[in-house]
């Protein structure tokens, strides 16, 4: 009984801090219409911010608290809102995720850089030493003031909400912004407000739970996850629910430490946040079928087979004469930019065409590895690298079909996650690495680093052909139409269910080739190359190549191959994946075609003008 | 001293993106005075009001209100300034109560809530019984009142009414029409977009009729009237 009841009241410590955190994403989402993927990564720095003022500057505790609360925290988020999500009222959700991921990766990169992870950093507990003794159960201060702390954020927001003109003006941006604003409320300042004040929960969040865990950089940006998890059990809108969500996702995950079997706390504990964010999300009312908007996406063109077969062909060819003189280091780069193109294509057909975003790429992408080292190697196994991870997106897509746009991309970060934590991190070993070996072909040795390279070139080459055969046919055609107005598809019988189904495992299985093959490159694979970080990180990449076009995949996967090499010539930058793909994002996120669009659309222009020079020369012959 | 038209536009041209819907539309409206704006679908009657109230940004032409050029200031501005737009369908919060719509009302003009209550409960009793209610579980003609309840309150000095009777009750529609007036009578200026275009003119002093985003035919009601099923029908414009 007794171990029952410290066990719920560090449950409820935990939960309130989820509250707190999940509360913030709410208000934010509620009122600006944009669900903020940045929001632990805020909470993150604060806590970060708070030791750097309390412990490494030794402000006394109370001002640092009420410095990074009450000036900081907010002075951020309204720095975003103004300049990062301003200009993204009422854009997709395709574009907003990604610049909010943009912020997230870029405030990782910026973390990394100030606070190297090579030291220990530890926040203390608030008010060390005093404890107090309930029937028994000894209650430290720092759980009393964390309990405190969410209490008085939920009174007051109850409060602001039904109370004060500004919390019922919040409520109205939400109901009819245009209306607000002829009643003579201006929308953006209540949105910037909405931010600020979510920021400012993000930061108590992060600060409070600091002590409880490890000041870790990734470990506190994801631990948001619970709060994303309870945000949803609220249905992203109704407060008192996710209030109740956290609470119980805090319970439940110490209850499990205590009383569950070993194996239990083995396997499933670590993802119970991602189950329940993956279950809350299934149970998400069917958004209404979203008709089409004049801001249509204008695609590149995507060119004839003739056309894709000759530049792939001129591609392999470059790719084995460059290949040839590459020193074995760069080859290896090389290498790991091609079969990082592959997954990239997957992300083309499935984000860039379908329209639908995915964080889970590189989880599909370890699973076809670990299906080729199973299979030990061959052909057979690369088919088994492209079935198994196919299987698991055909089953990813059955349970979430009905979802779209964010509560898609919410699945596949659960999913991403909690494969993360129970799948990779046990098939695999801890630390330890996979061995996965190359295919063969008859004839060809493939053991040999450049011939491999040569054969790495002439997949992507072959994935990249196949990706624009089927934008080319009927398929496709659906896919963009699907993509870009569901009723007017549905009208039509075009079938949603069996589209987003293939077009899920399709992209797959490409991405398990991908896979299979980059465990060929290095000789094995360890479970820290499928991370969910590196697959926003990809996501963000592919974006900013240009997610309509193959040339775009492939500019990005080299860019994602590359990083390691400018770590090695900035190594004071930290995590330059982070930092350099957030900031790109940051200042290129807008534009939707990317630099592989831009490409695309010279090229078009450069061939009109040929064409039309071609016509006046036949027209000036006579 | 000659006074300044409250609402004056001038060659105005506006749209959306890149498609212009209004094609240089020049119309003024002097206080206590109700303008009624008739046209087909697709004329431009909303672009236009949303214009004027700074929903839209002017893509050229001139705005003018109270003699004070406005172009670019946005609708919390404009509100601020004197300008009232109760939008097309109900104007009105759905799920605020009554009483946290009233609230939004003070936003404009620096009115304290009990006034703005007993100002609309006096003249809408059935508000007053709603109080506490969910605005968007009333009946049409009670959202409507609560939507024309921000013009009772806050004293502009001009009114944009955007088809208050769309699917209402004759009685309400004649009701509501009363209001109209009443407010034109104490020197608001009005400029009232309405499909029924019979209803409109009974209660307007001059009519413009706007088709394919330029202004047809103005005058008074009784001239321009002949003109309207032509207007509509797309005959000699």
């Amino acid at each position: 009984m007794t171990t029952f009841l410290a066990l719920a009241i560090s449950g409820l410590v935990f939960g309130c801090v989820y509250a707190l955190t999940a509360s913030g994403l709410v208000v934010t989402y509620v009122t600006s219409g944009i669900f903020n993927f940045a929001h632990g990564a805020i909470g993150m720095v604060a806590a970060f911010t708070f030791w750097q003022l309390h412990i490494a500057w030794g402000w006394p505790a109370p001002v640092a608290f009420l410095v990074v609360l009450l000036v900081l925290a907010p002075l951020l988020g309204a720095v975003v809102e103004r300049i990062l999500v301003r200009p993204l009222y009422g854009a997709p959700i395709g574009v907003t995720l990604v610049a909010t991921l943009g912020l997230l990766v870029t405030l990782l990169g910026l973390a990394f850089l100030v606070w190297p992870p090579d030291t220990t950093r530890v926040l203390p507990r608030f008010f060390a030493g005093h404890t107090v003794t309930v029937f028994s159960l000894v209650i430290d201060w720092n759980q009393l003031l964390v309990i405190a702390a969410a209490v008085t954020v939920a009174v007051s927001l109850r409060l602001f909400f039904s109370r004060s003109r500004l919390g019922i003006a919040m409520r109205a941006v939400v109901d009819d912004p245009e209306l607000a604003a002829l009643a003579g409320t201006k929308p953006e300042r209540v949105s910037q407000l909405s931010w600020a004040m979510g920021s400012s929960l993000a930061a108590l969040a992060g600060i409070l739970l600091a002590p409880l865990v490890t000041l870790n950089v990734t470990d506190l940006t994801l631990l948001v996850i619970n709060g994303y998890a309870a945000a949803m059990i609220g249905r992203l809108r109704n407060l008192p629910a996710t209030v109740g969500g956290a609470l119980l996702i805090g319970f439940l995950n110490q209850q499990a430490v205590g009383y569950a079997p070993p194996w239990f706390n083995d396997y499933v504990s670590p993802a119970i946040p991602m189950i329940l964010l993956f279950l809350a999300v299934l149970f998400i009312k069917g958004e209404r079928l979203r008709a089409g908007s004049l801001q249509g996406l204008r695609m590149p063109r995507p060119p004839s087979l003739q056309r894709s077969l000759l530049s792939g062909a001129a591609f392999v060819l470059v790719a084995g004469v460059v290949g040839s003189q590459l020193s074995p280091a760069n080859l290896a780069i090389g290498g790991q930019g091609m079969v990082l193109g592959v997954v990239m294509l997957s992300l083309v057909l499935l984000s860039g065409y379908g329209g639908q975003v995915s964080l889970c790429q590189l989880t599909f992408a370890g699973l076809g590895a670990y299906a080729m080292a199973k299979a030990g190697g061959g052909l057979g196994g690369l088919a088994l690298a492209a079935l198994l991870p196919a299987a698991a997106g055909a089953l990813v897509a059955v349970t979430v079909v009905r979802l779209r746009g964010l509560f898609l991309a919410l699945a596949t970060l659960a999913f991403a996650q909690a494969m993360d934590k129970i799948f990779f991190l046990h098939a695999l070993g801890s630390g330890s690495s996979l061995e996965v070996p190359r295919p063969s072909l008859p004839g060809i040795d493939l053991q040999d680093d450049r011939v491999f390279f040569a054969f790495l070139a002439a997949v992507f080459a072959l994935a990249a052909v196949g990706v624009l055969a089927l934008r080319r046919r009927a398929f496709g055609r659906r896919l963009i139409a699907l993509n870009d107005s569901p009723a007017a598809s549905a009208t039509m019988g075009v079938s949603a269910t069996s589209t987003r189904l293939v077009v899920m495992a399709l992209s797959a299985a490409i991405a398990g080739v991908g896979g299979a093959l980059l465990g060929g490159l290095h000789g094995s694979i360890s479970n820290n190359d499928f991370l969910l970080l590196n697959s926003c990180v990809l996501l963000l990449l592919a974006t900013l190549g240009g997610l309509f076009s193959p040339t775009g995949a492939f500019l990005a996967a080299m860019s994602y191959a590359l990083f390691p090499k400018f770590q090695e010539l900035f190594p004071d930058l930290g995590q330059v994946q982070f930092l350099f793909t957030g900031l790109g994002v940051l200042a290129l996120g807008r534009n939707r075609y990317g630099i592989g669009g831009q490409l695309a659309d010279a090229g078009e222009k450069l061939r009109a003008l040929r064409v039309s020079r071609v016509r006046e020369v036949a027209r000036a012959a006579g | 001293m000659t006074a300044h038209a409250a609402l004056e536009l001038i060659d105005l041209r506006a749209g959306y993106g890149s498609i212009e819907v209004l094609h240089g539309v020049s119309l003024t409206v002097e206080p206590a005075t109700v303008v009624a704006l008739l046209g087909p679908n697709g004329a431009g009657k909303t672009t236009l009001l949303r214009t004027t109230s700074g929903t839209l940004t002017p893509m050229g032409g001139c705005l003018h209100v109270g003699g004070v050029h406005v172009n670019g200031a946005d609708a919390a501005s404009l509100a601020q300034a004197g300008v009232c737009r109760i939008p097309e369908g109900r104007g009105i919060f759905p799920n605020l109560t009554v009483a946290e719509n009233l609230r939004m009302w003070t936003g404009v003009g620096g009115l304290r809530l009990p006034e703005v209550e007993e100002r609309t409960f006096s003249r809408f009793p059935r508000l007053g019984e709603r109080r506490g209610q969910l605005a968007g579980t009333m009946s049409g003609g009670e959202q409507q009142m609560l939507a024309m309840s921000r013009a009772l309150l806050v004293d502009p000095a001009v009114l944009l009414l955007d088809e208050i009777s769309m699917g209402l009750a004759p009685l309400i529609v004649a009701d509501l029409y009363e209001l109209v007036r009443t407010l034109a009578e104490e020197g608001i200026a009005i400029l009232l977009v309405e499909q029924f275009a019979q209803t409109a003119l009974a209660v307007a002093d001059y009519a413009v009729i706007l088709a394919q985003g330029r202004v047809t035919r103005r005058g008074t009601p009784a001239e321009v009237e002949e003109h309207l099923s032509a207007a509509y029908l797309g005959g000699a414009a």
